[in-house]
């Protein structure tokens, strides 16, 4: 293949990978700008996520569009649901303390990880995704008088990939109109801005940090669903996501939510196509001293207004 | 008695009880406390942060990794005392330009910088597969292991060397909660305002702190390294920045025998635990999440509030 289909390629594998990290650092990025505090579990959310879709649709058996159907909307849910407890019978409790709550959600994400492990074993489980066509892509060259369009070997994507990426779209908008359009996203931002303020207005704000907790989890489990028939389901998924959200939600800057979905973009596209052409472990040793600089030298982020 | 006088007694006692024990612990037991011995060494390093400064970093994986393999792969260049020596300087020298970068951020930052360092040299090690040999490890000869005329590789000697290290450690953490150096440590942990206000040099004095506890946690690291003969990447990974944390959290933070008590706790909860369930890490996160809601003092710190107030 020439370098411009490759190139094109690994854009598209990146974008995939865009769309799944723009949902699961929203998540991340939500409950940090309206509770202030980091959720270290944020990764095993979505490792649960994709466990529980796995559990799902084999549960439900039948056509595989059936099975991912019912574990897009379950997962999710039963995810969010677990957070929100963990939010109720924990964090509340240590007061939202910053530092209090990242020990604890260190200690959250191992019992999750392990609970995992001896119940789902060890094993990566693919989930059938429910339309699966390949499609064939195109590409221009120059040839004797112009232009000339050609098929080249290799060049190829999925229904289904196309698909993340449309939902993704869809998910990330819907999140921006409930923030924006709703009354409870009305609630969620006063918060966000002066909880004491909020508590006085008479805003239930002990909810709401349950719902915003639940809510960033199940954006998570969202992302690990949608990704589950590309990357099998496995008790150590986790980790890759949480490190890459973190990056996501620095760069973008820490609770501005436009800022996360372009840092995103520009991450997980640089991620695929830098691991196509180079190492991904470098590309990794890069991405986190970049973090840790832009931490030291610029807290606010590449784009956001708030500072850690 | 003088609280100082106690608190001597009392630290020379625990010395003393941990010499006496080799001669009475079986085989395997014998094995496990040498082994305590050098992670409480790591655990008191980062007490000096965590406890004494209120610096909590998630990233001292480094520290020791830093000791371990710059013992490592100079051991059989330099010889054993000087890449013994060569690991100590290359932690020391790691935890001053971390330190001077990491402490231009406060808090959650603080955390998530030292987190980010930490990964950085953990993927930096499995990079250079070729000489790390990333996650597998490599063993460290028994030819190399001998200091001097001791082979650190004989059980006994490898117990003598673990608390030679863990006295030498125990005897610095106590020196630096006596010194003014050590109480404008607790002032800043306590009120980094008024620490400034009242005219301290707070950034040199936090910077101090990260360094000696970078220094101890690489001390541990070669030791570790040379006493049991191996050095693998999984010692550079976020579970073992996790571990100093949980143990001193589950001693107590800022007591200076807390990282032992906690370190030697949960050593035998997951050893006793492995009967039941090979899932060792659940464990460890039960207690993370119990101890943040229940006992924010760890089990020193108890001791401090209820019976013995002079513990320092």
């Amino acid at each position: 293949m020439d370098f411009g289909p490759y190139l094109f390629l690994a854009t598209l594998e990146g974008a995939v990978g865009a769309a799944v990290l723009a949902l699961t650092a929203v998540g991340l990025s939500l409950v940090f700008g309206v509770m202030r505090v980091v959720n270290v579990a944020h990764g095993e959310f979505f490792m649960l996520g994709a466990v529980l879709a796995w559990w799902v649709a084999t549960t439900v058996g039948g056509h595989p569009a059936l099975g991912f159907g019912v574990a897009l909307l379950v997962a999710p849910v039963l995810v969010a649901g677990i957070a929100a407890a963990v939010d109720m019978t924990v964090l509340k409790r240590i007061e939202y303390d910053p530092e209090r709550t990242i020990v604890a959600t260190i200690g959250l994400l191992y019992i999750l990880q392990q609970v995992t492990l001896m119940t789902y074993g060890p094993d990566a489980r693919p989930v059938e995704p429910p339309f699966n066509a390949r499609l064939a892509l195109p590409w221009v060259e120059w040839a004797e008088g112009g232009l000339r369009m050609y098929w080249p070997w290799g060049l190829s994507t999925t229904s289904y990939k196309l698909a993340v990426i449309g939902a993704a779209v869809v998910v990330l908008l819907g999140v921006w109109a409930l923030m924006a359009r709703t009354r409870i996203g009305l609630l969620m931002r006063a918060t966000q801005l002066d909880r004491e303020m909020a508590l006085a207005f008479g805003i239930p704000v002990e909810r709401i940090y349950a719902l915003v907790f639940g809510l960033g989890a199940g954006l998570a489990a969202l992302g690990a669903v949608l990704v589950v028939p590309i990357q099998q389901a496995h008790y150590l998924m986790g980790a890759d996501p949480l490190l890459l959200s973190f990056i996501v939600v620095i760069i973008g800057g820490l609770g501005s939510l436009p800022g996360t979905v372009l840092a995103a973009v520009l991450i997980g596209l640089s991620d695929g196509i830098i691991s196509v052409f180079f190492s991904p472990t470098l590309a990794k040793i890069l991405a986190t001293l970049l973090v840790a600089l832009v931490l030291v030298f610029r807290p606010r982020g590449l784009f956001g207004a708030q500072a850690v | 008695m003088s609280d100082l006088r106690k608190s001597l007694v009392l630290h020379g006692g625990v010395l003393v009880l941990l010499f006496g024990l080799q001669f009475v612990l079986p085989a395997y037991h014998h094995g496990v406390v040498a082994r305590v011995m050098v992670m409480a060494s790591y655990a008191i390093g980062y007490n000096v942060l965590f406890g004494y400064t209120g610096l909590l970093s998630l990233g001292h994986a480094m520290f020791f990794a830093a000791g371990m393999y710059g013992m490592g792969l100079t051991v059989g260049v330099l010889g054993t005392a000087p890449a013994l020596a060569f690991g100590v300087v290359a932690g020391a020298l790691l935890a001053a330009v971390v330190g001077a970068l990491a402490l231009r951020t406060a808090g959650v930052a603080f955390m998530i910088v030292t987190l980010m360092f930490a990964q950085a040299g953990y993927l930096t090690i499995l990079y250079f597969g070729t000489y790390t040999r990333g996650d597998e490890g490599f063993v460290i000869p028994q030819a190399q292991r001998v200091l001097g005329a001791v082979d650190l590789s004989d059980p006994a000697n490898r117990y003598f060397a673990a608390l030679a290290l863990f006295a030498l450690c125990l005897m610095v953490s106590l020196r630096l909660v006596h010194t003014s150096f050590g109480r404008v440590l607790i002032a800043i942990r306590e009120n980094e305002e008024r620490a400034r206000m009242l005219g301290y040099n707070v950034f040199a004095r936090k910077w101090a702190a990260v360094v000696i506890s970078g220094t101890l946690s690489a001390a541990a690291g070669a030791f570790y390294g040379l006493l049991f003969g191996y050095a693998g990447a999984s010692f550079a990974g976020v579970q073992y920045s996790i571990f100093p944390l949980l143990w001193v959290l589950l001693g107590g933070a800022g007591t200076v025998l807390g990282p032992l008590v906690g370190t030697l706790f949960m050593f035998y909860l997951i050893d006793l635990s492995s009967g039941v369930t090979s899932a060792y890490m659940l464990i460890a996160g039960v207690a993370l999440v119990l101890l943040t809601l229940f006992a924010q003092q760890g089990l020193m710190g108890e001791v401090r509030a209820r019976v013995w107030r002079w513990l320092p």
